[in-house]
């Protein structure tokens, strides 16, 4: 076992080592630090602007450069929270406590460089997990019969919509949405056109490409645009020998490091609690196991440690469910895969065994891709540094023209410039009634193959809809879909201060300052 | 008591998802529903139509069940008609510009319009950008990914 797994990790590096890979790999860091960094760009924006560009190369490059943007941003949106205080990454959002502080009191750079030590670490962690993880999922996972495969995905749907942000209900509700939004277009067995609204454009479905370039794109524009506020650079000037940190520092971010990158890689074994969750409660649990907890928000260098290590650990392991059982855990994984599937890749277990390269060859990547982070963060800090004073009124009329551009050549028709305006006005209501539109992507990807397998569980059971509680492996996600619900029912009822409340606040306190871009 | 609920924000979203649930019920019933064995194209619409309306019908009891909160309006503070028209508008613009004259003016104006809305906005700052924009766009685009959308074009 694990021979096979160094030996398939080994094949991996030969994918990802061929010339036209690597340079995917670095476009997506480099394009992912830098969205990072910038306030009010998010990945999720970012990704869906570049997954119209991507259908031209080989799915390989496309996932590689797709996957980089999303854990390059994580490296860029600390320089963010540290140096600016502005949470504009919800994974970051906990950095600003202690790492603004210490940018006031001059140690910025070292928070700087212990978090990009931190992460390097945290993702270290996560990439060797899915590593050794993803093949024993996989046994398990090709054994699944239509029901358990149902069962699995209402457990994902239940847990990505819950478990973010805002209020359960209402994310189960924008998931719903999502499904149904997935059931536009032609019927897979019948043929029937169904809520195409007699509009012959929407009988191949609607395109994930306006979907979310409509929601994370036009709506959140709409919601940022005259509302960040203005830029305070006085931090900003971060030299690269700043970034050393004293032989104190570097010893106390040591043992925090490892903590969250353990607290990272449990949270992204359970499907829904991405990379926000994992570093809110490795900050928490820092600070309670701390000696001083009440030094803590006065700039220690444990409270960035910790949370940027998790962060890390858990945006790493996000990948493991969504690439080894084809379930994404957010909406960035869902796009991710979505992306796998316009490549024509069937997403799910026999993915591994199907298209290695696109595995290991991903797995490799990941190695590749931070510690290509790692030598663009450390002596490029200056000019990361420099981006962060890049006005928003500059950025959103450029990304209006990519989101235009981009879901015009998917099909290369008008009509779905036109669907992206609707989403976007649609999206932008959503936000307005205090709906997070992240899960309708989640449900949106999962819909279609959800319905075909309730449908094939229903044939094979001939009616029988206790199939999914008779079958032992369906029976135990069932039985956690349950536990979700009676958890949820029994935080809010029994104490409203519990951690996800508290998350709340700590995002919205700054929510009117920033908007921040969708997870 | 009904003077109170509609201040509040929830009731509203669960009004919207309410309604959304039982006009996907509606029309889901238009389908053939067939049998849970063999299911038709109408089913698996109508279950989610049904759980949609649920969920809305339980937000809208929690609205009714919390007290009202101190930040109840829907709208922010400063409604910002003109940038949000203005951000709609560009892709607009570069529909109907694309379509009768070409690549080059539908992406101008599909940056040009949108940067308009930002407040600190002038019209040589917004053309500067949209000219820039429109440059490195365009050789991107039809120099190196080559999508068929010509450069100018007149009429359809």
């Amino acid at each position: 076992m694990f021979a096979t797994a160094l030996q398939d990790l080994w094949y991996g590096f030969g994918v990802a080592f061929e010339p036209h890979n690597m340079m995917w790999v670095f476009i997506g860091v480099f394009v992912g630090n830098m969205v990072g960094v910038l306030p009010g760009m998010g990945p999720l924006a970012t990704i869906s602007i570049l997954l119209p560009l991507t259908f031209g190369i080989k799915p390989v490059g496309a996932i590689l450069m797709l996957a980089g943007v999303f854990y390059g941003s994580q490296y860029g949106g600390a320089i963010c929270s540290i140096l600016l205080n502005l949470p504009c990454h919800p994974p970051h959002a906990v950095t600003c406590l202690d790492g603004f502080p210490l940018t006031k009191k001059g140690r910025g750079g070292a928070a700087l460089g212990i978090t990009v030590i931190s992460s390097f670490v945290g993702a270290s962690w996560g990439i060797t997990e899915m590593i050794f993880l993803s093949p024993i999922l996989v046994i398990l996972a090709l054994k699944f019969g239509p029901a358990e495969i149902c069962s699995l995905m209402l457990l994902g749907l239940l847990a990505g919509s819950t478990l973010a942000r805002g209020s359960p209900l209402k994310g189960v509700a924008m998931t719903i949405c999502g499904l149904l939004i997935g059931i536009v277009g032609s019927d897979i067995e019948t043929g029937t056109p169904r809520f195409t609204f007699g509009i012959p454009n929407l009988f191949d479905g609607v395109e994930i490409v306006a979907l979310a370039l409509g929601l994370f794109g036009i709506a959140e524009f709409m919601k940022s645009v005259n509302q960040l506020s203005e830029v305070d650079t006085k931090y900003t000037n971060v030299k690269f020998k700043d970034l050393r940190p004293t032989r104190d520092e570097f010893r106390r971010s040591i043992p925090a490091m490892f903590r969250g990158t353990l607290i990272g890689s449990l949270c992204a074994l359970i499907p829904g609690t991405g990379p926000t969750i994992a570093s809110f409660i490795s900050y928490a649990t820092e600070k309670k196991i701390s000696k001083t907890p009440d030094k803590f928000g006065t700039g220690m260098i444990e409270g960035v440690a910790c949370p940027e290590a998790s962060t890390h650990s858990s945006v790493q392991g996000d990948f493991i469910p969504t690439m080894s059982l084809g379930i994404p855990g957010d909406a960035v994984m869902a796009l991710i895969l979505g992306a796998l599937m316009i490549q024509g890749v069937v997403p799910g277990p026999q993915l591994i065994s199907e298209h290695p390269d696109i595995f290991w060859g991903l797995i490799a990547s990941f190695w590749i891709g931070n510690i290509v982070l790692v030598i663009l963060n450390v002596p490029m800090i200056g000019l990361w540094v420099k981006l962060l004073t890049i006005p928003y009124k500059y950025l959103y009329p450029s990304a209006m023209f990519f989101v235009a551009i981009g879901v015009y050549s998917t099909n290369n028709d008008m009509f779905q410039v036109g669907e992206v305006i609707l989403i976007g006005i649609i999206g932008y209501i959503l936000l307005l009634l205090d709906f997070h539109p992240a899960p309708i992507l989640l449900g949106f990807v999962l819909g279609p193959r959800f319905e075909e397998n309730f449908r094939r569980a229903m044939l094979i059971s001939r009616g029988d809809v206790l199939v999914f509680v008779k079958h032992p492996i369906s029976a135990v996600f069932i039985g956690l879909c349950a536990l979700l619900i009676v958890m949820q029912v029994y935080v809010r009822v029994r104490s409203p201060k519990s951690l996800p409340t508290e998350m709340e606040l700590a995002t919205d306190q700054h929510h009117h300052k920033v908007p921040s871009p969708a997870e | 008591m009904l003077r109170t609920l509609v201040k509040k924000r929830d009731f509203y979203s669960g009004t919207l998802m309410t309604l959304l649930g039982a006009a996907v019920i509606l029309d889901s019933l238009t389908y053939t529903l067939g049998t849970l064995t063999h299911m038709g194209p109408g089913m698996f619409p109508l279950m989610l139509g049904c759980t949609l309306t649920f969920v809305g019908v339980l937000i809208l009891g929690t609205a009714i069940a919390t007290p009202l909160g101190e930040d109840e309006r829907i709208m922010p503070e400063k409604p910002e008609w003109f940038a949000w028209g203005s951000i709609l508008a560009g892709p607009i613009a570069f529909i109907i510009l694309g379509e009768f004259l070409g690549l080059v003016p539908a992406t101008f104006a599909c940056v040009f319009i949108p940067a308009m809305g930002d407040k600190e906005a002038t019209w040589k700052g917004s053309a500067l950008l949209a000219a820039g924009v429109t440059f490195f766009g365009v050789l991107l685009f039809s120099y190196v990914l080559k999508i068929p959308f010509p450069m100018f074009r007149l009429g359809h």
